[in-house]
């Protein structure tokens, strides 16, 4: 070991550090003192951020090739820095309000932010493996993290028998594809398939089996039944992390191990990862329809937008359609993190204790009483279906297009007509909010309304200055050389 | 029939057996005593194989410390006694039905496909010894071993998490 080794991952190592110390500094902080500790935990993701920043134009390898620090993990590990402090704006108050103010939650968050950012820089397979655990064990904790009430054990129960079966998956594919080609290391399997020394068979099981364990993580259909009662689960500021960061991270593993190490086998998965992300899209987006519960219905539509990003994995064997994939990919899951970060928030403030205060009905008259919120649901739920001018119409588009450009007419229309499904939903909610007449009350505390001003703000905002985004995203992933 | 022979035929009854008796005894703690002897057993294979390290690691990881664990939840469980499971009448056979087909296909692939499997590598001296074990562990694989450490401060963490006692206020 280096220190350039270290050095090559230092936000990763501030971030591991900074949990592990700050385990050992909340002993000391008083018991009802401790949004110190959520201040702290703030405090080390921005430090993790300045030292993130400066890697966009970096190409390292690092630990003996175990690692890899590039335009993309760069990209994706500002994705969960800031996922990070969203997820602890939109705890702070609710964890306070429903008698769970226990300070492990921002441990665990950073201990789970350590492992999305490990799958990030991740070009070993044994890495991708222990990253996917990483991150998933703290989110099994956060999840039963409102115990006892029954419905956060049983989600944190629920996802973590089904995270650990995945995970079996995934470490039966890794084993499969080094007997087929003697490395773990993507850099030498591509180097085992060019020279012809793979057997080509057993690549393909593995490469398949870690695709259904990914499948898992980030919930495409038909591996997507945990996510409505996980979802709904869970407290409300884990659901939204839970989204956005361990579905960035799965996406993140299955680009960089899909269009980097196994494009020669896209003859034989492209058909069955095209099918996989149609029925993502379509299950996604008609079940929805038919929920109440405003949590089980993001739930859904969480599961919709993984099909659309799936999208991308697709074109993995086209080249440079699978180059502009990925950053279309990447721009698509930022514009995702924000919405759905924003959607969770006012999900936060009108969610009362026991979980009451979560069905559609409770958002009737909120147009009346709280223009504000109403108006930044508005946008959240627009930015979801895709309608101009939010990030998510953006993200829509740039990601259509360059599956078009991949040659995969019949995905795309495929996408377009489940996106004019799911407006039926999202707009549903815009007009409860504005049309019926109730008495909904928020609850929101100062760091709630920054987190849903902002991503309010930043969704429209950015959307204007979307070509300079897009272009960053596509500079990332030249820079990575995937 | 070299002394390798007879060792791998005594050891495959062993193994085989304990199997087999792991899955039919109606005890559970039984099962579990079957299965410490085949893990046992598989420890011998490795070191046939000249992999001591994995030997060691076998007996005092699986068919020590897993398994202590196993009992123990079996006892505090009280779940010694499997009762009959109020199985449909057809799982049985199906179960059996699909078994055998897995048996006879694997077989049948076994030993028509035998000369298109991979000829052994010959063992370099000191392979898989534990000095090579750790050299290579703190060396290429020291970024794993690390995250590993991690891992398990995080699963320590989250196990006191989920279950303290509630605290009062």
């Amino acid at each position: 070991m280096k220190w350039d080794d270290l050095f090559a991952i230092l936000p990763l190592v501030v971030i591991s550090t900074w949990a592990v110390v700050l385990v050992l500094v909340d002993i000391v902080i008083p018991r009802d003192r401790k949004g110190i500790t959520a201040a702290l935990a703030a405090l080390g993701l921005i430090f993790a951020l300045y030292f993130t920043l400066p890697q966009y134009n970096r190409h390292l390898v690092a630990f003996n090739g175990m690692v890899i620090v590039d335009g993309f993990s760069a990209f994706l590990n500002t994705l969960f820095l800031a996922s990070g402090l969203l997820a602890i704006a939109l705890a702070y108050g609710f964890l306070k309000r429903n008698n769970i103010d226990r300070s492990e939650y921002y441990t665990l968050m950073l201990f789970s932010i350590s492992g999305m950012m490990l799958m990030g820089i991740a070009a070993d397979l044994i890495i991708i493996f222990l990253a996917l655990e990483l991150l998933s064990i703290p989110l099994y904790v956060l999840a039963g993290f409102a115990r006892p009430r029954l419905d956060s054990e049983e989600a944190a129960l629920k996802y973590f028998i089904l995270g650990a079966f995945s995970g079996g998956f995934v470490v039966y594919g890794v084993a499969l594809v080094y007997g087929a080609t003697g490395s773990t290391a993507i850099v030498e399997i591509i180097q085992a398939v060019v020279a012809g020394k793979a057997a080509m068979v057993l690549l393909t099981i593995g490469a398949a089996l870690i695709m259904v364990g990914f499948g898992f993580k980030v919930a495409a259909v038909p591996f997507h039944m945990w996510t409505p009662d996980v979802y709904q689960g869970s407290p409300s500021p884990v659901t939204s992390f839970m989204a956005v960061g361990a579905k960035a991270a799965g996406f993140a593993a299955l680009l960089r191990i899909f269009v980097s190490a196994f494009p020669y086998l896209s003859v034989s998965l492209v058909p069955i990862l095209w099918l996989i992300s149609a029925l993502t899209m379509i299950l996604g987006n008609i079940v929805a329809i038919a929920q109440n519960n405003i949590k089980r219905m993001l739930a859904y539509s969480s599961i919709a937008h993984a099909g659309y990003i799936l999208m991308a994995v697709v074109t993995f064997g086209k080249g440079s359609a699978a180059i502009d994939a990925v950053s279309a990919a990447l721009f698509y899951l930022l514009a995702y993190a924000l919405t759905n970060f924003g959607a969770w928030s006012v999900v936060i403030a009108l969610e009362k204790s026991e979980g009451r205060g979560l069905l559609l009905q409770d958002y009737a008259g909120l147009g009346k009483k709280y223009p504000a919120w109403a108006a930044a649901m508005t946008v959240f739920m627009l930015s979801f279906t895709g309608v101009p001018p939010t990030l998510g119409f953006l993200g829509k588009f740039y990601l259509f297009r360059s599956v078009l450009e991949g040659g995969f007419i019949g995905l795309a229309i495929i996408a377009v007509l489940t996106s004019l499904v799911s407006a039926y939903y999202y707009l549903r909610v815009v007009v409860i909010m504005y049309m019926q007449d109730g008495e909904p009350v928020v609850e929101g505390d100062i760091w709630l309304k920054v987190a849903a001003g902002a991503t309010a703000v930043l969704v429209v905002v950015l959307s204007l200055f979307a070509t300079p985004l897009l272009q960053w995203a596509a500079q990332a992933t030249l820079q990575s050389g995937l | 029939m070299s002394i390798d022979i007879i060792l791998f035929l005594g050891l495959a009854v062993v193994a085989i057996l304990s199997a087999a008796g792991m899955l039919f005894s109606r005890n559970a703690i039984y099962s579990a005593l079957f299965l410490i002897i085949n893990f046992s057993a598989i420890a011998v294979y490795y070191l046939i194989l000249g992999a001591p390290f994995i030997a060691l690691t076998q007996i005092t990881v699986y068919a020590g410390a897993i398994m202590v664990l196993f009992i123990f939840v079996i006892m505090l469980l009280g779940a010694e006694q499997t009762g009959r499971t109020p199985a449909s009448w057809w799982m049985r056979p199906l179960g059996m039905g699909l078994g055998a087909l897995l048996i006879l296909e694997s077989l049948y692939l076994i030993f028509t496909h035998l000369h298109s499997f991979p000829q052994p590598i010959e063992i370099i001296d000191g392979f898989g010894n534990p000095g090579q074990v750790g050299e290579i562990l703190f060396d290429k694989y020291v970024l794993p071993f690390e995250i590993i450490s991690l891992l398990l401060l995080v699963a320590m963490i989250g196990a006191i998490v989920l279950t303290k006692k509630k605290m009062k206020r």
